[in-house]
């Protein structure tokens, strides 16, 4: 006699501790395998981009750190330069080797939160997410040194910078860099060889090549498919041609690639970190900009490798000095895109590994 | 007559305030530890050194308002914690602080605990069942592949220890040990303790309440003094089982010069911090992988630490116990070696139509 049986939907979210955020999403189980999943986008949704076309260029750019807020810096490199190509506006040599800087300590501040989140989704309580804190404290002192804030620093402007970087800056950042890569072997001997994350992570939740393309997945996610894609090389902006890097490809593109890539790029950031100190040269950190900028009418597309992958801003000018259209890639929205690919067929536990290892910001995927 | 009634009562009362104390020392204890092990001071405002924490806890689970979701099976829900709590009492009915110190010293003592304690997994199914939430029922779901199956290795691990002893009575089991048995039994130690952690829902085999997936998984829905029973039973467990791997393979309140009870208190205690850096340290299983590791890793290897130990007795009696230990040591980890070179644990992608 065969039993009847029924499919068992749960909803997940808005409030879940791993949610990330406000995410919702509806899964069909059967038993503990998932069979569909709908995700369900916009409870934080702020109108962020409509918000922006009613303020000045200038007073939008704290609209950008609230997108991806644990990557405020790359957000506003990546408006200001926008902008900044619609102006006509030009960057002293020294305030571009520290956007670079300033780029690429917040590329390891996000990869360190995701990779904390991620491996907490895993279930191995808070100590591995307190590790990885206890580093991107420092990298978040350093950023409050030079822009007063801890979260959303608001320190670009068009042309430069704000301010110049303190005193205190470039020693604290040096010891940094002395000590972070013994940091990441730390990490990796506990978690990368660690069993349990193994047999968790690999093999799980593969973004085929062909899928990862066609969602336009974007960053670590694109690149643990085997995709050799990075805007600082393959698009380059600032002066990033100017620095020798790796861009790290691993080829599964499951969950435990996703993890490595991030680590790898730790390494590749204090790379570049390394050089870019090296030369910083002394002089300028404001180009000529006016006060309250109207850029001439017609519009612009901007893009960076941000953390999360490709950020790019979109501006419609009127020749007012509001824009007219102000649109966001956002790369954590996109990356989310083929999630259902990723997960139907695994169980929930699952589902919270392979979503904990894109690394979403719910900030930036509602806006 | 009433020697033996004031006894119990004595005891009784010795022993849930000693429970309770022991709960509470091991919540500041387990907290206090996990804050050192991430880096961080933990609960350090309430009294010296936070040694007040629990009780603030206790009183604010005490006076918290006691929410029954409207479609909860109403009967069910009341009775689900005490079902889950009560065994684990009476568990440590028959576990000897020192020797003969124990509210009734059973022949069949190990048998009672096990016996009792699987009726824990009664009160957590019912809990789960009753409150009509889905992430209670998943947790239900997880609880009974996991606690039934995880049974099995942890009775017949605890086997290779009776057949050296020759008796079930936790006090024999003590007095037996010249040598305590985790050396002549270190893979029924492994099997036990392995086991014993899933049974009692700590990490890596936390996942009945696995917080990143399913909330609180059994005791979602639960709130106030419910689930404060919930919360003790859990340590009452930990203590039990630690309690239980002390009498068993560490010598149980035998010890050189100080009281037997500090030893055994001591024991108690080194077997809990293990469990606390554990869980400190490893991420979680998957519901497959934990159900592969019960049946395809420790069955076996609890089967085999049983024959090994019935050859040891019948063929070789009078061995010399320092061989004896060097081989039984050799064989555990050849034994662990091997199969975990056989087992892929749990399965891959489910084709979904």
């Amino acid at each position: 006699m065969a039993i009847k049986t029924e499919n068992f939907i749960l909803n997940i979210g808005p409030q879940h501790p791993s949610t990330h955020g406000v995410f919702r999403l509806r899964i069909v189980l059967d038993g503990e395998v998932i069979t569909d999943l709908e995700p369900v986008f916009g409870y934080l949704h702020r109108g962020i981009e409509k918000l922006a076309e009613g303020r000045t260029y200038l007073q939008d750019i704290p609209f950008t750190d609230r997108l991806d807020y644990l990557g405020s810096m790359t957000n506003n490199h990546a408006y200001v330069m926008a902008v900044e190509k619609l102006a006509g506006i030009t960057v002293p040599e020294r305030a571009e080797y520290i956007r670079v800087i300033l780029d690429e300590l917040q590329r390891i501040a996000s990869h360190l939160a995701g990779l904390g989140f991620f491996l907490n989704d895993l279930g191995a309580l808070q100590t591995p997410l307190l590790y990885m804190f206890r580093e991107r404290e420092k990298i978040v002192e350093l950023f409050d040194m030079c822009s007063g804030q801890r979260l959303n620093y608001n320190y670009y402007r068009f042309g430069g910078f704000v301010q110049d970087l303190p005193e205190e800056f470039l020693p604290a950042l040096k010891i940094l860099l002395d000590t972070l890569p013994g940091f990441i072997d730390e990490y990796e001997q506990l978690i990368s060889t660690n069993e349990i994350v193994l047999i968790r992570t690999k093999g799980v939740g593969v973004l085929k090549r062909d899928l990862a393309i066609n969602s336009s997945a974007a960053g670590p996610v694109l690149r643990a498919s085997g995709i050799n894609w990075d805007i600082r090389r393959n698009d380059p902006y600032s002066i990033y041609n100017r620095f020798e890097f790796d861009i790290p490809i691993a080829k599964n593109g499951d969950t435990y690639d996703r993890y490595m890539i991030r680590i790898l790029e730790m390494r590749q950031s204090v790379r570049i970190l390394r050089q870019a100190v090296k030369d910083l040269p002394e002089g300028e950190i404001m180009g000529k900009a006016p006060k309250l900028l109207k850029p001439p009418a017609g519009e612009v597309y901007s893009r960076i490798e941000g953390p999360k992958g490709e950020l790019g801003f979109y501006l419609v000018s009127d020749g007012t000095d509001k824009p007219y259209r102000w649109r966001v890639r956002p790369p954590c929205l996109l990356n989310l895109s083929a999630l259902k690919d990723m997960v139907v067929g695994w169980k929930v536990a699952d589902l919270m590994a392979i979503f904990g290892s894109i690394d979403i910001v719910m900030g930036e995927v509602d806006r | 007559m009433s020697d033996f009634w004031i006894h119990l009562l004595v005891y009784l009362v010795i022993l849930f305030g000693f429970v309770i104390v022991s709960v509470l020392i091991f919540i500041w204890l387990e907290r206090r530890l996990i804050g050192r092990f991430q880096l961080r001071p933990g609960p350090n405002r309430a009294g010296p050194f936070g040694l007040l924490q629990p009780i603030a806890d206790a009183i604010k689970v005490l006076i918290k308002e006691d929410i029954i979701p409207s479609e909860a099976d109403k009967g069910v829900f009341w009775l689900a914690p005490l079902v889950a709590f009560v065994p684990v009492m009476l568990m440590f009915a028959a576990i000897p602080f020192a020797d003969g110190v124990m509210l009734v010293d059973l022949n069949i003592g190990i048998l009672y605990i096990l016996a009792v304690s699987s009726v824990t997994v009664i009160g957590i199914f019912m809990a789960g069942w009753s409150s009509n939430s889905k992430y209670s029922l998943l947790g239900a779901m997880r609880t009974i592949a996991q606690e039934v199956s995880y049974e099995i290795p942890l009775v017949l691990s605890i086997l290779g220890v009776v057949m050296l002893t020759g008796s079930l009575s936790m006090n024999e089991i003590v007095k037996a040990q010249d040598v305590p048995f985790i050396l002549l039994q270190p893979l029924g130690f492994f099997v036990y303790l392995s086991a014993a952690m899933a049974e009692v829902n700590r990490t890596p085999f936390d996942l009945l309440e696995a917080e990143s997936e399913i909330i609180a998984g059994f005791h979602t829905e639960y709130s106030g003094m419910k689930f404060g029973l919930f919360y003790l039973m859990e340590y009452a467990e930990v203590l039990a089982v630690s309690a239980i791997a002390t009498t068993l393979f560490l010598g149980g309140w035998q010890g050189p010069l100080l009281h037997p009870v500090f030893w055994f208190i001591a024991k108690v205690l080194l077997v809990f911090m293990f469990i606390i850096w554990v869980r400190a340290t490893l991420p979680r299983l998957r519901i497959d992988q934990v159900m592969a590791f019960g049946w395809k890793f420790l069955l076996p290897l609890s089967l085999a630490n049983l024959v090994i130990t019935a050859f040891e007795i019948l063929i070789a009696p009078d061995i010399n116990t320092a061989v004896l230990i060097g081989i039984n040591i050799a064989v555990m980890f050849g034994l662990i070696l091997l199969f975990s070179r056989f087992y892929k644990l749990g399965g891959g992608r489910v084709s979904i139509k």
